[in-house]
């Protein structure tokens, strides 16, 4: 099953630059794990919070906001999605994920992806 | 020996052990097992290297041989484990052990890990391990736990489909893992069983229920988990509690503390599994929370009359708790054990240093506590004080009409 592993963190702006390279390191790291392990399907960060723009359809009237939806602490900043036997192993993987993007603490959410042929059936 | 090899044994030995140490941890679960394999293995790669020469991993060849040690170990620990296990469970338990470890049970294990899975919250944990292991109907549960029983159905089903659809594992975790989950497993039981041992105005037929249901569950854990001590700590605890039941509530659902209690009334043949199981658990060297706190449990429970009570041995055991389990209730107790053994000042000026950083000042026991020991030493104006403040504290309606009986004794005699 496909999990995919949602990176939040805090948008800390004075982390210093060894902090932030070995997040990055330990991200790389990780990716090559996984794809020697053939669990690896997709993975990328994404630009501050700072670059969001909000994109919101109401009576085919299109409206924006700058910024994320939700104002948090804690800011989505990249994503996993890794082929996992069960929870466990999703669990497992998501917690060697580094969450300190920018220095700040933050937390990896763990959601299984939705077989589409599957939830066809479930309605 | 020549220097080369203490040298190279020196060597390994400072680089690798942590390393093989804790993988041999993780295979026997067991810092004894794990420490003993690792010092023969030294032995013997010293014996072996001064002959053949030191190997080109020395590490790896250190690993391996405290790994076949370890194997060793482990059958030799199962086979006497399994030989005591016959001795100490004689009587009426036996049947229980005969029963063949079938696929059904190893099922049942794996179902409790299931059901007990810290990806659920805690509610599902506990409402999944009654209604999928237990004999409690879903009506049964939410009336137990005071809550609407759709409210319940709902967390249920939500539990259920998480289950499914972010696949949590039907299986029994993986040695590293195991502790941890167990940890889970057990304080799920223990929730259980507490929500039926609490003293309340709810429905007092179905809290014994829980408190046998949970008893049910710990039993079934010691038996598919033989030589887990915390289990049969666990086990012991809530049997040692559960046995007091009937001389604990008055005929009018008043609360009898433990120094008032007819001790006639506790049922003995419980109180006695329970001392077995504590003094099996204790024997495994490994203690615990459950284990120490049945440990206690177990003195008040050999004691023939309040009086008897081996204070110093209950005080001894609490501080051996307050070193894995820094909670201020534990602490509290500790202070409270001291005084009781005697030394009432010793145990007051305990209690007044916990209370100085004014945490436990909106904590109800905490006042209670001290307003008795006050009361202990004759200071009854200070008793009362205290025992004033818990008042205000509590919520629960029979700690009230406890607390507000000790006040009219106490104000009665001051008038005299």
């Amino acid at each position: 099953m496909r999990y995919m592993m949602l990176i939040y963190s805090q948008e800390d702006e004075k982390a210093p630059t060894e902090a932030v390279a070995e997040v990055a390191e330990a991200h790389r790291q990780l990716m090559t794990e996984t794809r020697l392990r053939g669990v690896f399907r997709a993975a990328d960060p994404l630009q501050r919070s700072s670059t969001a723009t909000t994109v919101r359809s109401e009576n085919g009237k299109v409206l924006l906001t700058d910024g994320p939806y939700a104002e948090t602490k804690e800011q989505l900043a990249g994503y996993y999605i890794l082929e996992c036997r069960d929870l466990d192993e999703a669990i497992a993987w998501a917690a060697r994920i580094p969450t300190a993007c920018l220095g700040g603490s933050g937390c990896v959410e763990v959601r299984p992806l939705r077989d589409m042929a599957e939830s066809m059936h479930d309605g | 020996m020549t220097g080369d090899l203490r040298a190279a044994i020196e060597r390994v030995f400072r680089e690798e052990s942590g390393r093989i140490l804790a993988g041999l941890i993780r295979r026997s679960r067991s810092f004894d097992l794990a420490e003993e394999a690792m010092q023969d293995a030294l032995a013997a790669a010293l014996q072996a290297w001064e002959a053949g020469g030191i190997p080109e991993n020395p590490g790896a060849w250190i690993t391996a041989a405290a790994n076949r040690k370890l194997i060793d170990y482990v059958r030799r620990e199962k086979t006497r484990q399994s030989h005591e296990e016959q001795l100490l469970y004689e009587g009426p338990q036996c049947a229980v052990f005969d029963e063949e470890m079938s696929a059904e049970e190893d099922d049942r294990l794996r179902l409790i890990f299931t059901c007990c899975h810290p990806a659920l919250n805690q509610e599902a944990q506990i409402g999944l391990t009654l209604r999928t292991l237990g004999g409690l109907t879903t009506a049964e549960i939410a009336r137990a736990f005071l809550v609407p029983e759709t409210t319940l159905a709902q967390r249920l089903v939500r539990a259920q489909r998480k289950i499914q659809q972010a696949r949590i594992p039907y299986q029994v975790p993986p040695p590293e893992q195991l502790a941890e989950r167990l940890s889970s497993v057990q304080a799920v039981l223990y929730l259980i069983f507490n929500e039926g041992y609490t003293v309340s105005t709810g429905d007092s037929l179905l809290r014994k229920e829980l408190c046998a249901e949970a008893i049910r569950l710990a039993r079934i854990l010691v038996v598919l988990m033989p030589g887990n001590p915390e289990n049969m700590g666990l086990l012991a605890l809530m049997l040692l509690h559960d046995s007091r039941r009937d001389a604990r509530c008055a005929p009018d659902g008043e609360l009898i503390l433990l120094e008032e209690q007819d001790r006639s009334r506790w049922h003995h043949h419980q109180i006695a599994e329970g001392i077995r199981l504590v003094q099996r658990a204790l024997g495994r060297r490994s203690p615990g929370s459950y284990q120490l706190q049945a440990a206690i449990a177990a003195v008040h429970a050999e004691a023939q009359t309040a009086a008897d009570t081996d204070w110093k041995q209950i005080a001894a055991l609490y501080s051996v708790l307050a070193a894995i389990e820094t909670s201020p209730i534990v602490y509290l107790n500790q202070a409270v054990a001291i005084a009781m053994s005697g030394e009432l000042q010793q145990g007051l000026d305990l209690i007044d240093r916990l209370g100085a950083n004014r945490d436990l000042d909106s904590y109800h026991l905490y006042h209670a506590a001290r307003a008795d020991l006050l009361r202990r030493m004759g200071r009854a104006r200070d008793a009362l004080e205290s025992y004033r403040s818990a008042l205000r504290l509590t919520t629960n309606k029979i700690e009230q009409r406890y607390l507000c009986r000790r006040i009219a004794d106490m104000q009665g005699n001051q008038v005299r």
